[in-house]
């Protein structure tokens, strides 16, 4: 069944939930490695997308929808994860621009050009320990559920999968961006906290197509 | 108008601090800090940053130096959604914050295009690299071969010695010379080497000038180290 609107609006709304459920567990992995912050960032940020989401028309098409999400994300988070996922949802917005309804084939061309914008932006690459560690599964993941002939919601639940098992083999690599980078062999054994987050929000576009 | 400056930074502390020290040598140029987040905190504004490319753009382009990198990245989202035309004449520049901040300003304080003011930004990171590396390439004394080749001694008179603001007035004199300018053996027109001489009250300066105005050059920069600097 082809996702619409509704399914668009659903994924935000859950992954803001998660978002603050799972807010002091991201701060706890950020802090181990970083500066502590993440779970607080995307909270305001997703917060801010909530607020952004009671205002919507019943015309728009889930580009839109995932358009002025990404305004909300880049403009309110604070930290490299605003323009990183601001940037994913606003390529990934763009390569799904105007459809009313995705099928197999438009969702793996949005997750696509989400992970796509998030190497133009963050220059990062499979194996450095970045969000890119759990995209990049998920992509591949999706285009072979799709190629399978599978429906909407495997190809979102294999992508969240593939994300999952992206982010826990974070742990045991050096990070090579971002201010975990800066502590070398230390960042081995913690889970890079802007995969853990990418995993939670593709699991709630999975868990929006089961609804 | 001169190319205008941004600074962007995770703390609004130190984006207006490092304003406050490239603006004490360049009070010709519009230099704009977008530090922290919209509330205040640590981190990067799209919003702030956004703002600050457009107020720091006269027409003749902003040079953009960021901290940590997800100021680089925040600085980058924001160029992306400029419209074309200023897109064209705003550049995000990898310099080391503070000193790249100084030279950019003394730069386009002197009247210095995009380009040369990126380039002065650039130039900071040889300064640094120069620095860890400290004593292992003194520059080869000038000797002086050539006619156009003009010398000259004095002595620092004004009581802080050759620190920054002397030292920028210093730079942005013998930049409006043509003739290669050295003071004790280091090139006078780059600020860092010059502040990073430590030249303080009652140290003998020595000068050489060497090209078409260097007769021109030194009786001018004596007579600015003679003055005082106005203190």
């Amino acid at each position: 069944m082809a996702l619409g609107t509704d399914w668009a609006l659903d994924w935000l709304s859950r992954t803001a939930a998660t978002i603050a459920v799972q807010r002091s567990h991201l701060n706890t992995l950020d802090r181990e490695i970083g500066d502590g912050d993440h779970g607080e960032n995307l909270d305001r940020g997703f917060t801010a997308v909530l607020t952004e989401l009671a205002s919507f028309d019943d015309d728009a098409v889930p580009s839109d929808v995932l358009k002025r999400t990404a305004m909300k994300l880049i403009s309110t988070v604070g930290g490299a994860s605003g323009p990183l996922l601001g940037t994913a949802y606003l390529k990934g917005a763009a390569a799904i621009v105007d459809l009313p309804e995705l099928d197999g084939a438009a969702l793996v061309a949005m997750l696509t050009a989400a992970r796509d914008g998030v190497v133009l932006r963050g220059k990062a690459m499979v194996g450095d320990a970045t969000m890119i560690d759990a995209w990049t599964p998920a992509v591949d993941a999706a285009a072979r559920a799709l190629a399978e002939g599978q429906s909407e919601a495997e190809i979102l639940d294999a992508a969240a999968t593939a994300a999952e098992e992206g982010a826990l083999a974070t742990e045991p690599i050096v990070a090579r961006k971002g201010r975990a980078s800066y502590l070398g062999e230390r960042a081995i054994g913690h889970r890079d906290p802007g995969a853990q987050s990418s995993a939670l929000l593709l699991r709630e576009a999975a868990n929006a197509a089961i609804a | 108008m001169t190319v205008g400056l941004v600074i962007v930074s995770h703390s609004a502390a130190i984006a207006g601090g490092v304003v406050e020290l490239a603006g004490q040598m360049a009070s010709e140029v519009t230099i704009v800090a977008a530090g922290g987040t919209d509330d205040d905190g640590i981190g990067t504004s799209f919003t702030r940053v956004g703002a600050a490319f457009e107020s720091a753009d006269s027409g003749d382009g902003v040079i953009v130096l960021c901290d940590l990198g997800s100021a680089v990245l925040t600085a980058e989202t924001a160029w992306d959604f400029l419209a074309d035309d200023a897109r064209s004449r705003v550049r995000i520049v990898d310099a080391p914050l503070v000193e790249g901040a100084v030279t950019a300003a003394v730069a386009a304080n002197i009247g210095g295009d995009l380009d040369a003011v990126e380039h002065a930004a650039e130039t900071a990171w040889i300064r640094a690299e120069e620095s860890v590396n400290s004593g292992a390439s003194e520059a080869e004394p000038v000797v002086p071969t050539a006619i156009d080749v003009v010398t000259a001694s004095t002595v620092l008179v004004n009581p802080s010695g050759l620190h920054a603001r002397p030292a920028a007035e210093f730079v942005k004199l013998a930049a409006k010379f043509r003739a290669a300018v050295t003071v004790n053996g280091t090139d006078a027109k780059s600020l860092l080497r010059i502040m990073s001489l430590g030249l303080s009250v009652g140290t003998s300066v020595h000068l050489t000038a060497e090209g078409e105005d260097a007769a021109e050059a030194i009786p001018a920069l004596v007579a600015l180290i003679d003055s005082g600097f106005g203190e």
